[in-house]
């Protein structure tokens, strides 16, 4: 293997691992803030308790988070270093900034909000859980700009050999990176709203404290309903604008290979890439991809056969996990509309099968959120930044395929091992559940 | 003072807050195994750098992020010349965040030993690498079109490894100094005492450092041209003799000291650079500078108005958590904290 898909492996690994944890913390903080806003407004010790146990989880996510994150800030230097000399005038700015607002931010308070307990007030601590709950987000938003505008440059002209920034405000209100940013956060906090579920079912399941886990699991229904949703929704602007901006990325979500107007969208699709066509398309609704991308039935769509070979992303990926994804979304949609109906109803604990289910898909908006980088990223190929710079261009020159390798294996091995015990703790401490209302120091 | 003069500035303070706050995390870490001599005296020592290791560690990410925004050549190409140092200090640095969080979490001797020695792994090993990553800095690389030439064993010379040991030397000592002022009861008296033990052989490594850099690097050549820049070296020597334990009239005195000097080391070593970020070997301006591999003016614009109210806002912040967390940690009322490492 040459360096060039090395780097590409290694840039892959370090950012899924990453986004492994990373969703669950960014809506968990937020959760932890409003069970705490909750319990200083009500004077209810149980919210306390709740915000106690979740962060608890959150904590052992966050840790993981954090260390992996640091990898990112610097990969781009050493294994893309033409890349970063190329963009760093325009891109670098966006990363600059996320350290210096935000995840000082999100870094320094929930070190107060860990061990200030006892060494602040009340409000002060709410504060804290609130500071890193907007840090983390606000880091969220300004590393999605970054991304953004490798998948829709804006703001920058080409002078000296580089993409220099002309336009901060152009750069920060990019469309792209917005749609992304809402689809991408809200996605976030569905994980973290089908994982408050999926353990508070386990221990309704075992009628453990059903006070605590049928409010937690109330909670998480009605910000999985509330999230799914915003999802489809920021989803839908984000497929609108992938088809205006980035037509080849769309034609393979979709498995368009001819140009045509008002397009129709088959329910049943079978690609057949060797071919360039697909072997079966069926159950079309009329008109309706044209519709769904343009907001216009009879809008043309440009098929993948219209772009040379050498500029169109790999096809399966970018297709099947688009597909997938899709069915993931309307799946969480229809689950957490039925878990908050049932725990309105103060009926959840009476359908155990339910609560099995909702365990068993605490995975599924992790593998969702995967499969949406999936999308994005291989879709944006061949192009490190969509349309100016090919992936192919963005190597460090004096890295070698041996060094990438050593990093990369080593990395591989690390990252499994903290995978393993990130999980394992986690399944740990939220299996022996939170600590006796007696034991309230 | 120029834009360019002005974030070369910006960029080397963030490296010098980093080592300064940072070291002492460093240095508690390397010294956790030894200083400590019971399970609860070790909970102690990490547990007072427990709140603040993660927001220090912030400084390092902005000084790659900044480095990446305004001087984009100097962040391609140190990172990638540096790769395999770069990388390894990444390891260490990941090993030691999750050691803290993972390592109460399960009952079990050798589980606790495993992430102890991870701990102290991820003091020593962070301070030698970054002491590697700056005496090649001050020492120069061999360059190409502005592509570090040198492989990893090439890093290794003398100049960088005297510079690793008087790092890791320096932080130790910097980390005893917190372990005394934050810590109580004999663990503190320890603290002091293995300070004022280290602190000859600071003073030392810092001598041979200065008399190496004259002799092994062109960093006192901008001295010759301004005499005034001989400041920096005598706050460093000035900070250093504050920061022996017992001579300053506070703990709080020598620590703060032992701060001052290395934030005054690092600028010794950075005003001799200047303007190169990364020099060529044995000349310079030959190199990466501030101002042929500066982001365009525009940019640095930019960024100085974020860096303008968010860096002061953020060291207001963070002075604070530092006085939330000022009273004294021990054994005693480590359980009183409501949550614990």
């Amino acid at each position: 293997m040459d360096a060039l898909l090395l780097s590409r492996l290694q840039f892959a690994v370090t950012a899924g691992f990453h986004f492994l944890f990373v969703p669950l913390t960014i809506g968990l903080a937020l959760l932890i803030a409003v069970m705490e806003t909750l319990a200083y407004i009500k004077k209810d010790e149980l919210y306390l308790d709740m915000a106690k146990f979740w962060g608890k989880l959150f904590l052992i996510n966050f840790a993981v988070g954090v260390v992996t994150g640091i990898t990112l800030e610097f990969q781009f230097g050493m294994n893309w270093a033409a890349y970063s000399v190329f963009v760093g005038d325009v891109f670098g700015a966006p990363l600059a900034i996320e350290a210096t607002t935000s995840f000082f931010l999100e870094s320094t308070f929930i070190g107060v909000w860990m061990f200030g307990w006892k060494r602040v007030s009340r409000g002060m601590h709410l504060l804290s859980i609130w500071l890193v709950a907007i840090g983390t987000n606000l880091s969220a938003l300004w590393i999605i700009l970054a991304n953004g505008w490798m998948q829709n440059p804006v703001g920058y002209a080409v002078r000296n050999g580089r993409a220099e920034m002309t336009d901060f405000a152009a750069l920060t209100l990019n469309p792209y990176g917005w749609t992304m940013f809402f689809h991408t956060v809200l996605a976030a906090w569905t994980v973290a709203a089908f994982f408050v579920m999926g353990v508070s079912a386990w221990h309704l399941l075992r009628n453990n404290r059903p006070d605590f886990f049928g409010r937690s699991f109330r909670l998480g229904a009605f910000m999985a309903l509330a999230s799914s949703l915003g999802v489809l929704g920021a989803g839908d602007f984000n497929g609108m604008m992938t088809a205006k901006l980035q037509p080849a990325k769309f034609a393979a979500m979709e498995g368009v290979w001819e140009t045509g107007k008002g397009v129709p969208y088959n329910l049943l699709v079978l690609p057949d890439p060797a071919n360039e066509r697909n072997r079966v398309e069926t159950l079309g609704i009329p008109k309706l991809l044209s519709f769904m991308a343009f907001k216009d039935a009879d809008a043309e769509i440009k098929g993948l056969k219209d772009f040379h070979p050498d500029d169109r992303p790999p096809f399966w990926p970018v297709f099947l996990g688009f597909k997938l994804m899709v069915g993931l979304g309307m799946f969480f949609i229809a689950f957490s509309a039925a878990a908050s109906w049932l725990s309105l109803r103060g009926a959840v604990q009476r359908y155990p099968l339910f609560l099995k289910a909702a365990l068993a898909a605490i995975p599924l908006p992790y593998l969702a959120n995967q499969l949406g980088w999936i999308v994005t990223e291989v879709g944006r190929q061949p192009w490190i930044v969509y349309g100016l710079m090919r992936t192919s261009e963005g190597l460090s020159p004096n890295v070698g395929a041996g060094q990438v390798a050593f990093s990369l294996v080593s990395l591989g091995f690390v990252y499994a091992a903290l995978g393993a015990l990130g999980i394992f703790l986690t399944v740990k401490y939220a299996a022996a559940g939170p600590a006796a209302p007696a034991g309230r120091a | 003072m120029d834009l360019n003069t002005f974030w070369f500035l910006v960029w080397g303070l963030l490296w010098a807050v980093y080592l300064a706050l940072d070291g002492f995390d460093f240095g508690a870490c390397m010294a956790h195994n030894f200083i400590a001599r019971t399970p609860d005296e070790r909970r102690v020592v990490i547990n007072t750098i427990g709140p603040v290791w993660d927001g220090n560690e912030v400084w390092l990410v902005t000084a790659g992020g900044v480095t990446f925004a305004a001087f984009p050549p100097v962040y391609a190409s140190l990172f990638s010349g540096l790769y395999t140092a770069m990388f390894l200090l990444l390891l260490s640095l990941i090993f030691r965040g999750v050691s803290f969080e993972f390592r109460g979490k399960v009952e079990g001797e050798g589980w606790r030993r495993f992430w102890d020695l991870s701990i102290a792994a991820g003091g020593f090993l962070p301070a030698l690498l970054l002491g590697v990553f700056f005496g090649n800095l001050f020492r120069g690389f061999p360059l190409e079109g502005g592509t570090i030439m040198s492989g990893f064993f090439d890093l290794l010379n003398p100049y960088a490894l005297l510079t690793a040991v008087f790092f890791m030397i320096v932080f130790l000592h910097h980390g005893l100094l917190w372990l005394a002022l934050r810590a109580g009861g004999p663990l503190a008296e320890r603290s002091a005492a293995a300070a004022s033990r280290a602190w000859p052989l600071v003073a030392l490594l810092f001598l041979s450092f200065i008399a190496a850099s004259r002799y092994a690097t062109p960093l006192f050549s901008n001295y010759e041209a301004r005499p005034l820049l001989y400041l920096l070296p005598l706050a460093a020597a000035a900070g250093l003799a504050r920061s022996r334990a017992g001579f300053a009239a506070s703990q709080r005195g020598a620590f703060l000291g032992s701060f001052v000097f290395i934030i005054a080391l690092v600028f010794t070593g950075l005003a001799g650079m200047f303007p190169d970020l990364v020099p060529a070997i044995g000349e310079r301006g030959a190199g990466l500078t501030a101002y042929n591999s500066a982001s365009g003016a525009y940019t640095l614009k930019v960024m100085t108005a974020v860096v303008a109210v968010f860096v002061p806002a953020v060291i207001a912040y963070q002075l604070w958590v530092y006085k939330v967390f000022s009273p004294k940690l021990t054994t005693e009322n480590l359980k009183d904290l409501g949550h614990y490492y």
